[in-house]
């Protein structure tokens, strides 16, 4: 398949209030190695009204995936689909396939809970539960089954290391997590995820409500775990994407414009809108 | 001193400022002034008429308080303590005592709370997670309508319906399985502390579901959603993320209808049995604080026996007194996020 985007329409063709009305057939996909999520044709409808169009694209498994876009383009929409939150409300439906391992996540027959088992997430804004450090960890871990206290003591201080969290609240274990500041929350959060060894883990703007340092240490968090999860992160900052991402999809208007590794999306971009886009002339 | 002269500032600063016009930067002359005379006129007033509203609160507060203590004299010259700990009521002979209509009304409310909060809480999680859109409203006023009929409307349906109900089916039923307890035993009359307290129970459900309802739909979206993230059930976010995230509030919602159910007069007197007898099975009937006033107000024809019924109501001001400020206390102390 040619890693090109459409040759009939030459990018000044395209006007930047309208996208193009025909469904982008995978403008511009890259290959990705060893892909973990497959997505093929996938459409989301909120009440019967499209929110995706045709959306195709690969995740490549151990890396670090950006998606961006202005607001309203539906990347929230899309990440949502991973771990089928969109099942939570009545009127949102998906179509299409998205592959994870091969299977079709949203196909019937797949639990969205033993998906959710797989597939962690980090919202906009930290969302410690109302309880202790040490229990907002351990939580997940408690909901897969028992465990010896000893071995959920260790899981816990693991997951916390992971997060760069625990010098900060060792001595605090047992106070409540809503106490942290946000940028702890925030780590708290991802502890929380990381504690119980998720493939895949959501990240919804992770950053968008912390301060430059603590959106420091969590792009450092995400560096790390390359190799270990499969992370897709949505951003608003275009920066934050060039900076922690290996690929990186443009989204405008429910379609998915460009996709391809951040490096050349963000140094040669094949798409005028992209270009514009990340030029900072709209969005 | 060189700040413009406002409405909002303190009228001392503003005198002084009028004062001495020459530290004024080209002042904007009289309309200027006149306006901040009116506004802090306006403001004064404003402020002494809420003081007054608030402080008139405190003082009938403080004015019933006297009159049921002055007014009791009587009673708490012949009994003192005694009053609390004795189970007498005899108007012939003078000797009154508390007890029975003070643990009546305690029964009453434990029994209506013990039934009222699941099933609250049920409501409320039912019309703020479960119910599909379309049955959220409608459902939701008809709960609200609840809290709308007259209590001495409960009362009567308590009796015609609910005590007939009681002594055919409900309370035959328990002495099968529970006979063995003293609390389920004697004749099932239908009449008593037990209808009392579920009589009790449905009044003050709407207030506490529709509280409760409104503070489960307080909880952050997000939230929810990183708990449904973590592959939880609806019932484990329920249980394990929304109550505690709520629970001042609930706590708030269940004191709002203790306090009711403490105080309730007339459905409690159509059902209690009005009996001044102490027992230890619910099936017998009872009297409550309220409802003994009630019934023997009007009938109350020495000094003393007068007396010992405002005595009654001074307890149970005092009892409501107590058990709402230990609340307020125990939810300050309690940490974390919630609506209180």
């Amino acid at each position: 398949m040619t890693p090109m985007h459409r040759a009939n329409l030459s990018p000044a063709d395209i006007p930047l209030e309208k996208p193009p009305l025909e469904p982008t057939k995978a403008p511009g996909r890259r290959k990705v190695k060893d892909a973990k999520i497959s997505v093929r044709g996938l459409n989301f409808f909120y009440d019967g009204k499209q929110a995706l169009f045709d959306n195709t694209l690969d995740i490549a498994g151990g890396e670090v995936t950006a998606f961006i876009g202005p607001s309203g383009c539906g990347k929230s929409t899309h990440i949502r689909c991973y771990n089928r939150m969109y099942d939570l409300y009545k009127g949102q439906r998906a179509e299409g396939e998205l592959l994870m391992d091969g299977v079709n996540i949203i196909g019937a027959g797949v639990s969205s809970l033993d998906l959710r088992h797989r597939v962690g997430m980090i919202f906009q804004k930290p969302t410690p539960f109302p309880m202790t450090v040490f229990d907002n960890v351990a939580y997940g871990l408690r909901l897969r089954g028992r465990m010896p206290k000893s071995e959920l003591e260790g899981r816990v201080e693991e997951a916390l290391k992971g997060a760069a969290l625990w010098d900060e609240v060792k001595d605090s274990l047992h106070h409540q997590g809503t106490n942290l500041s946000g940028g702890q929350q925030q780590r708290l959060c991802i502890a929380r995820a990381v504690a119980v060894e998720p493939e895949v883990i959501l990240m919804d703007e992770p950053c968008s409500a912390l301060d430059p340092i603590a959106t420091g240490k969590i792009e450092e968090l995400i560096d790390g775990f390359r190799g270990r999860f499969t992370i897709i992160i949505v951003t608003h900052n275009m920066q934050q994407a060039a900076r922690v991402s290996d690929y990186t999809a443009f989204f405008y208007m429910g379609k998915l414009v460009e996709f391809g590794d951040t490096e050349t999306l963000f140094t040669m971009p094949r798409n005028q809108q992209t270009e514009d886009y990340i030029t900072g002339r709209f969005g | 001193m060189a700040r413009p002269l406002t409405a909002v500032d303190a009228p001392e600063t503003a005198v002084a400022e009028a004062a001495s016009p020459a530290a004024m930067p080209a002042p904007p002359a009289a309309p200027r002034v006149r306006a901040g005379l009116m506004a802090r006129f306006g403001d004064r007033a404003y402020r002494g008429f809420t003081a007054t509203f608030a402080l008139g609160i405190l003082l009938l507060l403080g004015s019933m308080f006297l009159m049921l203590w002055r007014e009791s004299g009587p009673a708490l010259d012949a009994f003192g303590w005694g009053f609390l700990t004795s189970a007498g009521w005899n108007p012939v002979t003078e000797e009154f005592g508390a007890l029975v209509a003070v643990s009546g009304t305690l029964v009453s409310t434990v029994i209506a709370l013990l039934v009222a909060v699941p099933i609250s809480l049920g409501i409320a999680l039912f019309l703020a997670e479960i119910s599909p859109r379309r049955l959220r409203t409608p459902l939701g006023v008809a709960i609200e309508l609840l809290a709308a009929i007259p209590s001495i409307v409960y009362g009567m349906w308590g009796l015609f319906v609910l005590a007939p109900l009681m002594s055919d089916h409900v309370q035959p039923a328990l002495q099968t399985v529970f006979g063995f307890l003293p609390l389920f035993s004697g004749p099932p009359m239908g009449i008593g502390m037990l209808t009392a307290g579920l009589v009790l129970a449905l009044m003050i459900v709407p207030f506490i579901a529709s509280v409760t309802r409104d503070v489960f739909l307080m909880v952050p979206t997000t939230l929810k959603e990183s708990a449904y993230g973590l592959g939880c059930t609806t019932w484990e976010v329920v249980r394990d993320v929304m109550i505690p995230y709520g629970r001042k509030g609930i706590f708030g919602a269940v004191f709002l209808g203790l306090g009711r159910a403490l105080g309730e007069t007339m459905a409690v007197t159509f059902v209690i049995g009005n009996a001044h007898r102490l027992s230890s099975s619910l099936f017998a009937p009872g009297n409550s604080i309220a409802s003994t006033l009630a019934n023997e107000f009007t009938e109350a024809d020495g000094d003393v026996y007068l007396a010992a019924l405002i005595e009654l109501g001074l307890i149970l001001f005092a009892i409501t007194f107590v058990i709402i400020g230990l609340a307020q206390l125990w939810m300050r102390r309690m940490a974390g996020p919630g609506k209180a």
